[in-house]
């Protein structure tokens, strides 16, 4: 396997390379240790923080902003939307509250709070 | 059964309900659109002509001449911003100061006073921002300009204040000429009956002529395009600045407009219909470089939009404004370009008079009012005046559009007012909201809450003019 | 008249880093007026995370670094008025806003400017064709999807790869719109790489460089858009161009300082930035008004807002407490391959380190930045790699600005 990718971590932004297969990766390109993890996580088990809104029902044309607790798999993103979208709420909600709960290993959290 | 039905809600339409509700007749004004002014009344330069420019003897001359005063007065009655900056005609060269010199000829013969030839040099000391290039050009102090949409929305306002009934998204489909009068047909299978039908259709007007059994004329489309600036280059030039006409075309004009913005344009190209208004890389680039000519220094860094008006003409050149030599009852008020706007309560005045003409009882309303409420009183008080109207009317203390500074209090003035506003670009056109820098970016939601509000639609009903102009999409 | 000793034009994170700031600095009559129901302006609907790694230390979203700040403004008991927008700000420090219950003018021994930015419209773009429904700036589709719940849009193009128009390729992805493609006309992005990656690599969205959308089609919603490419004078290549379907096109082509009321005010303004001229307390011209966040330069990230907002705030307390402070000022000038240059004013001498903040003009490779007064090195810095995108600062410490003349240059060189 080879693959090239752009590093996110810093505004640098450093072209790597990585290479091999399975668990045996080398990475080329890079300028920190960081961007070295970074590549290889990419390869091995992408993560994304996923986030999105549910509606409150009780409240007029009202989202409550949410978020995964945790990255979650990038391949598990639609999977999460699609329990987002099953779930409305009701107000009040506080920020921090769990509207969504055991999604992959987190919760999905309201990062807002509407009264 | 109604007395008249006029046929069209631009200027000329819109302008011709109000005259006739000065008299005991009912009237109904009926249009295709979403909202009034939405043909070429929309897409319009909002220039008062002098006057000087039509051939002697046609009605286009007669009614330019006649129309600047009574356009200003009808103006100042209903509250529609208007203002008398004067135009220029500039020449580039000894050719050119020729025609200047035959336009100030046909003034005269016209019956237009106070026209003047300017050199260069006594124009630029007029107009500071004029072309070094400028070799002379023709001072116009009787024209002006106008906010062509706002005076038809005050006229057709006006108009059903007096009692004219408007009928928008009736898209004429046939038209029956009956023992008694006419039936006219709507795309949605609506009909409405009058014993006068006056067709002011704009680029319809061939089409609305031919309906009615008297299609005699056919109209030429043809697109101007223009770009509008910010305030901030509102005050480039004072006086309207006109290019001499020359073999190449007309020239394109750079004006201050009523609102306080500066215009450039038009183009003038051939197009297929009335509804072929999208603006075009070319055009926009030979607005932009023949306004430059005028006029070196204005920033176009301050676009904050462009469009493109069809208007409709004939190959004769003049207006038709005539009873129908085949249809009895009928009256064509029809290919209104330049200076229609000009000339539209002239136009109006002459109409009623060839209704009467036809048959028309015409007997006075004492009840008629022809002054309309200043929808823009708001804006034009101080601090102490608009404490006072707040403290009554909170919803005139929430500023909904940032830019144009609107307050709620005038949006929701806009929905219910007649003729009422239905949708985003309606509110514009009333309000100036969503009209600034932003162009609505920071508005346009709350806009539409607004109208949801007051017309009990959803949302994802709002339309931006009408039909399947839907903003929205559905809900999450 | 009412006074305060600190007014603050807008509560979003400038606004309120600067109360926060300028409370902490001993001035404690604070307020603040904002034009909306809630403090937190944009960030409000900014619902995506990526925010306060660098100010706090730990990853939020925008509502949860709005509510930090809000909870440090309540905390500190500082006056605001909500639903509240100002209309006019005199030089002479008096402050006329409006809300539902009438007028209000305040006096203030200090203002502090903090309106933000808005979008380029289309108008300004000056895009060609018909005029449908279906064309958004991209924060207007964010407010109507994030804040109130609405669809708008199925098959989507963007103009522009700002971050907000990046950001809304995801968020429509995610909610099962399909982003046909994102067109920017300049040869690279001016979004962070962050939100390449994650916002249109992970959903398959191409990203198509020195590219623009040539016209709209469609007479009541949009039907579609002609894309072309475009040549290095940002000109149309005719022979490139083709058809997309789509129902919505977003437009995210940059962010401009909403500075009405500082023109009106009569405060010189910088017609690079296109904020006003400061000093490095973030001081304009006119004494005692002071400006900070997007209203004063347009930010990549809303940490370093809130880092500009506390050294306006700092300034303005310093300025209510000693308004005699009047030292010449030497100005800085952007050099080689620097666009600009802020603040564009130093008092400065030797008192305190001064950080410069600035901005290049086309991505470089690894490059060294000389700040310089005439033929004295006074600071250098270099940096693996330099963007238009990201901002760079650079701090000049406090020592080197004694006996400066100006102005003070920023240039830089490639290095190989």
């Amino acid at each position: 396997m080879k693959r090239n990718l752009i590093c996110i971590i810093c505004p640098r932004g450093c072209a790597m390379t990585v290479e091999g297969e399975g668990t045996d990766l080398t990475v080329t390109g890079n300028t920190c240790p960081k961007g070295k993890q970074y590549a290889i996580d990419e390869c091995t088990h992408p993560m994304r923080t996923v986030t999105s809104t549910v509606r409150v029902t009780n409240r007029p044309d009202t989202m409550v902003s949410v978020k995964t607790a945790a990255p979650v798999p990038k391949d598990a993103i639609f999977e999460v939307m699609k329990r987002i979208r099953a779930t409305t709420v009701k107000a009040p909600v506080k920020a921090g509250a769990v509207l969504v709960a055991d999604v992959f290993g987190t919760d999905v959290i309201a990062t807002k709070s509407v009264e | 059964m109604y007395d008249v039905i006029v046929a069209g809600a631009g200027v000329i339409g819109g302008m011709l309900a109000r005259e006739l509700t000065r008299y005991r007749l009912s009237v109904c004004l009926l249009e295709r659109e979403n909202d009034v002014a939405c043909g070429a009344t929309k897409a319009n330069s909002g220039i008062v002509h002098g006057g000087y420019d039509p051939e002697p003897g046609t009605l286009k001359a007669k009614m330019n001449a006649d129309g600047v005063e009574k356009l200003f007065a009808t103006a100042a009655e209903l509250h529609v911003p208007a203002s008398r900056c004067g135009s220029m005609v500039v020449a580039f060269s000894a050719e050119e100061d020729k025609t200047v010199k035959a336009l100030f000829a046909r003034g005269q013969a016209n019956g237009i006073g106070g026209l003047s030839v300017l050199s260069g040099d006594e124009a630029r000391a007029l107009e500071p921002a004029l072309s070094p290039a400028v070799t002379s050009a023709l001072l116009v102090p009787n024209a002006g300009v106008v906010c062509p949409y706002q005076l038809t929305i005050a006229a057709v306002g006006n108009a059903m204040d007096n009692g004219a009934e408007l009928k928008l998204n009736f898209e004429i489909v046939a038209v029956t000429r009956e023992a008694d009068g006419f039936t006219v047909t709507a795309a949605d299978g609506q009909t409405v009956r009058g014993r006068y039908l006056v067709n002011c259709a704009g680029g319809h007007a061939d089409a609305v002529a031919a309906m009615a059994g008297d299609g005699f004329f056919t109209l030429i489309p043809r697109a101007g395009e223009y770009m509008l600036l910010d305030r901030a280059e509102g005050e480039r030039v004072r006086h309207t600045v006109f290019q001499v006409p020359t073999k190449e075309g007309k020239g394109v004009l750079v004006t201050p407009t009523a609102d306080g913005n500066l215009l450039v344009g038009p183009t003038a190209t051939r197009v297929e219909s009335a509804e072929s208004t999208e603006t075009t890389p070319a055009g926009l680039e030979t607005v932009a470089r023949l306004a430059a000519k005028s006029v070196p220094t204005v920033n176009f860094r301050q676009v904050i939009t462009s469009f493109s008006g069809v208007r409709a003409s004939v190959a004769g050149g003049d207006f038709i404004i005539e009873p129908s030599k085949k249809v009895s009852g009928l009256l064509h008020v029809a290919a209104i370009d330049s200076p229609g706007l000009t000339s539209c309560v002239s136009i109006a005045e002459y109409a009623v008079t060839l209704l009467r003409g036809m048959g028309l009882a015409t007997e006075k309303d004492p009840a008629f009012n022809g002054e309309r409420a200043d929808t823009h009183a708001f804006r034009r008080m101080n601090d102490a005046e608009r404490d006072a109207f707040i403290k009554e009317h909170p919803d005139y203390g929430k500023i909904v559009c940032r830019c144009e500074t609107v307050t709620e209090g005038e949006i929701r003035d806009a929905l219910r007012r007649n003729p009422p506003a239905a949708d985003i670009d309606g509110v514009k056109r009333r309000t100036r909201a969503g009209m600034g820098r932003c162009q609505g970016g920071f508005c346009m939601p709350y806009v539409m809450r607004l109208i949801s509000e007051e017309k009990q639609i959803a949302m994802t009903d709002v339309t931006k003019n009408g039909g399947g102009s839907k903003q929205l999409k559905g809900r999450i | 008249m009412k006074y305060h000793d600190i007014v603050i034009v807008g509560g979003g994170p400038a606004g309120m880093a600067a109360a926060v700031a300028a409370f902490d600095a001993g001035v404690t009559d604070v307020a603040i007026l904002d034009r909306e129901e809630k403090l937190g302006g944009i960030l409000k609907q900014c619902i995506h995370n990526g925010f306060g790694l660098h100010k706090l230390g730990r990853e939020l979203t925008g509502p949860e670094y709005a509510d930090v700040y809000r909870a440090e403004v309540e905390k500190r008991g500082i006056a605001v008025y909500t639903n509240t927008m100002v209309t006019a700000v005199s030089p002479e420090r008096v402050v006329t806003a409006q809300n539902r219950s009438g007028v209000l003018t305040l006096s203030a021994g200090a203002v502090v400017l903090a309106m933000g930015c808005r979008e380029r419209s289309r108008g300004a773009l000056n895009i060609s064709g018909t005029r449908p429904a279906g064309v958004y700036s991209a924060g207007t589709a964010q407010k109507l999807m994030n804040c109130e719940g609405y669809r708008v849009g199925e098959r989507v193009v963007i103009l522009g790869s700002g971050d907000i128009g990046l950001i809304m390729a995801r968020r429509l992805s995610l909610e099962g719109a399909k982003v046909e493609a994102v067109c920017e006309i300049m040869p690279y992005s001016g979004g962070l790489i962050r939100n390449i990656v994650q916002c249109l690599e992970d959903f398959g969205i191409p990203l198509y460089l020195s590219h623009t959308v040539a016209e709209i089609h469609g007479r009541r919603r949009v039907e579609g858009v002609t894309i072309a490419e475009v040549d290095d004078k940002r000109r149309v290549i005719e022979a490139t161009k083709r058809y997309v379907p789509c129902d919505t096109l977003l437009l995210s082509c940059g962010l401009i300082p909403e500075n009405e009321l500082t023109r009106a005010a009569g405060i010189p303004m910088d017609p690079v930035t296109g904020g006003a001229l400061v000093d490095e307390h973030r001081q304009t011209a006119v004494p005692g008004i002071f400006a900070c966040g997007n209203v004063l330069q347009v930010h990549d990230l809303v940490d370093y807002v809130s880092d500009e907002a506390e050294i306006a705030g700092a300034g303005a307390a310093a300025f209510v407490r000693n308004k005699a402070e009047n030292r010449a000022a030497v100005t800085t000038k952007a050099g080689n391959g620097v666009r600009y240059v802020l603040p564009q004013q130093v008092r400065a001498d030797g008192g305190e380190d001064v950080s410069l903040f600035l901005r290049v003009v086309r991505p470089f490779g690894k490059v060294r930045y000389t700040v310089s007064d005439g033929e004295r090195v006074l600071a250098t810095a270099n940096r693996l790699k330099a963007a238009p995108g990201e901002m760079e600062k650079i701090t000049v410490s406090r020592d080197k600005w004694q006996n400066v003349t100006g102005p003070v240059t920023v240039s830089l060189e490639e290095l190989a």
